[in-house]
């Protein structure tokens, strides 16, 4: 009886010290880790060297990531009407396109305005998120500008979506959300283009794209090339 | 026959077990009816609130407070509050600032109203930073007068408070207590009855020794060691199962080294994947957008969070569960707020940003190659294949081991996706040809070869 006890306690005593060794909070130890250490500095890592400590750095001011072109409005009300009213779609309405616009508008904007953009997603139903308007809102009267506007910006409550999507994704979401206006003003449907050359200009994924061009033209001078279909983009999104 | 007193052993570890079993039964149902107590409490409370605002619905009388309460929530809610001021003013009061008649105008055409230079407008345009209110041509008269019912409705401040606080309270606290207590009951049970036994034992000895029964010693025996180690059959044999089995544990000892499944860190903002991909079912890719174009998935940026949380400054009491209350939650979006530098009350950020020190969860070393945009976007794996339920969790832990083995293991069983995918087609086709296949597997794409991961 005695012995038995004594075993219980040892026994015990045994088991907290087996749990107590298996920590979750801390990683578990490793053998020789010379290569599972980086050398170099590690994306988001602290490191002194760093200002602030913070690895992750903005980009130097006034800098443009290759393939990214600058939006000409300024966040204020004039410039958002005159994107309302001036700004259109530069990617042609193709099916491609619009598929591509339908998964990114699911993924970031039907968790607010719906799968059919009557403002009635999932955040709403569940009342987090209040007051989000139906796409044929009378009031507003979106346009292609004004819905590009809106999502590089963002307005009132709804935050910028700019750092989630490039460009060219937007546009995409851009026609499908246009496309959601129609069916929900119950409009026809809008007619598929077909891709051409002016509408393939946009740079975002995109280096590939301007080197194309580049050597249809002079293989040589891709420099000055690219140059000039930046510009070219430039006209385009005008 | 022999009088023999000792006989109750077997007698009391029947008792015992049957003790046991009872404190299992006992343990099955506590878990039930507490639970149900307070569901049920929590929608006689809700009950109660209903009752409540319609009682204060049916004060109002003028408009029609829930008509007016849909068109409420749905066209003004996204920039008013009717008791705090968002990124317009709280709407409670308004009839006695304007009169009616403006803000019928102010409503149907605000920038009309400011436009033709009414100094009222114009002061409630400049007090409000020349933040245009959206036109609602569509809205009528009376439309206005219902959602103007229901923003005048007095504050529902006593009641729903009690309420919502009895509701994650009640059920929080309730659970928690009677489980304790009837754990402690059980355990207080459980000493007594050994108590008992102990008594009794000693009080039949004492009888024993009163009585003048002599209790029989056990005879001393050969020690078991003794007669084990004179077997050397028995030696040899176990010798042998010994050391298998500290082969068989040392192996897997040492194939847990350096593996981290189940790494659960706490982090500086309890994030909760339960409450936002869970219950609020919202993309994994919303916020690690990065997962769909580039080799890793990234820690979303705080504007990410934001582009919610401007909105969302506290969760719902229906939010908190047992372990963390709404208290708990909103102090965590508080930190969030704190980060950012965003002032809910002004609703402006002061520019003073602070980073937030997530610690790293998933951490696969520089020498094996991984990239998130050709599992997520063309192979169009499911973010829970490799994460886990992180739907489910609460505090999000490492699900897979992330060794190479397990990697392998997915690449041998897992078919490729071709729809879609022309470029490769004829590639595709050959491959399945040379393998004699329909379904080309990851691995038969090359997916084992060293090169792919490790260069």
């Amino acid at each position: 009886m005695r012995s038995l006890f004594h075993k219980t306690i040892a026994l015990l005593l045994f088991a907290v010290m087996v749990t107590s060794c298996h920590d979750k909070d801390s990683p578990n130890y490793q053998y020789m880790p010379d290569m599972y250490e980086p050398v170099s500095y590690e994306a988001y890592g602290e490191y002194t060297v760093f200002e602030n400590g913070q690895e992750a750095k903005l980009p130097v001011e006034n800098s443009i990531p290759r393939g990214w072109m600058p939006y000409e409005y300024q966040n204020n009300p004039q410039d958002a009407a005159a994107a309302k009213s001036g700004l259109t779609n530069p990617l042609a309405y193709t099916e491609d396109n619009l598929n591509e616009g339908k998964q990114l508008y699911t993924i970031y904007c039907a968790i607010c305005h719906g799968d059919k953009g009557d403002g009635k997603g999932k955040l709403v139903e569940r009342e987090k998120i209040l007051g989000v308007p139906s796409y044929n809102d009378a009031g507003r009267a979106i346009t292609e500008g004004s819905v590009y506007h809106v999502m590089y910006y963002g307005l009132n409550n709804m935050g910028s979506y700019a750092s989630q999507t490039t460009i060219e994704e937007r546009w995409q979401i851009d026609h499908y959300v246009m496309s959601l206006k129609n069916s929900l003003d119950g409009a026809p449907e809008r007619e598929f283009e077909k891709e051409t050359a002016k509408t393939q200009l946009l740079p975002s994924r995109a280096d590939a794209d301007i080197y194309k061009e580049g050597e249809d033209v002079d293989q040589g001078q891709s420099g000055a090339n690219t140059r000039a279909t930046e510009e070219n983009q430039t006209e385009t999104q005008e | 026959m022999k009088k023999v007193i000792l006989r109750q052993s077997t007698s009391r570890q029947q008792l015992l077990s049957v003790a046991f079993l009872f404190s299992f039964t006992f343990l099955c149902f506590s878990q039930d009816t507490p639970q149900q107590d307070s569901t049920s409490q929590a929608m006689e409370n809700q009950a109660a609130a209903a009752d409540a605002s319609t009682a204060s619905t049916a004060q109002v009388g003028a408009g029609d407070a829930t008509a007016g309460k849909e068109l409420f929530n749905t066209l003004c809610a996204s920039c008013h509050k009717p008791y705090s001021n968002s990124v317009g003013p709280a709407l409670n009061g308004i009839t006695e600032r304007h009169d009616n008649d403006w803000i019928y105008k102010w409503i149907h055409n605000s920038a009309e109203l400011i436009a033709s230079g009414d100094a009222e407008a114009k002061a409630v345009y400049a007090e409000w930073n020349q933040t245009a209110m959206p036109a609602f041509p569509q809205l009528s008269e009376s439309d206005i007068d219902n959602i103007l019912a229901y923003v005048e409705q007095p504050k529902p401040q006593a009641p729903t408070a009690v309420a919502g606080s009895g509701i994650g309270e009640g059920s929080g606290a309730g659970g928690g207590v009677s489980m304790n207590i009837i754990l402690g009951i059980l355990i207080f049970v459980l000493v007594l009855l050994l108590l008992v036994l102990f008594l009794v034992n000693k009080t039949l000895r004492n009888f024993a020794s009163a009585s003048g029964i002599v209790i029989p010693e056990k005879p001393k025996r050969k020690p078991l060691y003794k007669s084990f180690v004179e077997n050397q059959f028995l030696v040899l044999t176990s010798s042998i199962f010994v050391l298998l089995a500290v082969g068989y544990f040392a192996y897997g000892w040492t194939m847990q080294v350096g593996v981290d499944k189940g790494y659960q860190p706490i982090q500086p903002i309890h994030y909760s994947h339960r409450i936002h991909a869970g219950d609020n079912e919202i993309e994994c890719k919303y916020c690690h957008s990065s997962a769909r174009t580039s080799k890793t998935s990234g820690i979303p940026s705080l504007n990410v969070c934001m582009n919610c949380h401007k909105a969302i400054a506290e969760v719902a009491p229906e939010t908190a569960t047992e372990d963390y209350s709404k208290e708990f939650y909103d102090k965590e979006i508080a930190k969030l707020y704190n980060a950012t530098g965003w002032d809910p009350a002004s609703r402006t950020y002061s520019g003073e940003e602070k980073p937030v020190k997530w610690v790293r969860i998933h951490n696969l070393p520089d020498f094996a190659y991984f990239n998130h945009s050709q599992h997520v976007s063309v192979a169009g794996i499911q973010c829970q294949e490799c994460h886990g339920p992180i739907e489910e969790m609460e505090v999000v832990y490492q699900n897979a081991p992330l060794t190479m083995g397990w990697c392998i293991n997915c690449h041998r069983e897992t078919n490729i996706r071709i729809e879609g995918n022309e470029y490769y087609e004829k590639i595709h086709e050959e491959l399945s040809k040379k393998y004699g296949v329909e379904e080309l597997t990851a691995a038969q794409m090359g997916g084992l070869e060293c090169g792919k991961c490790h260069y």
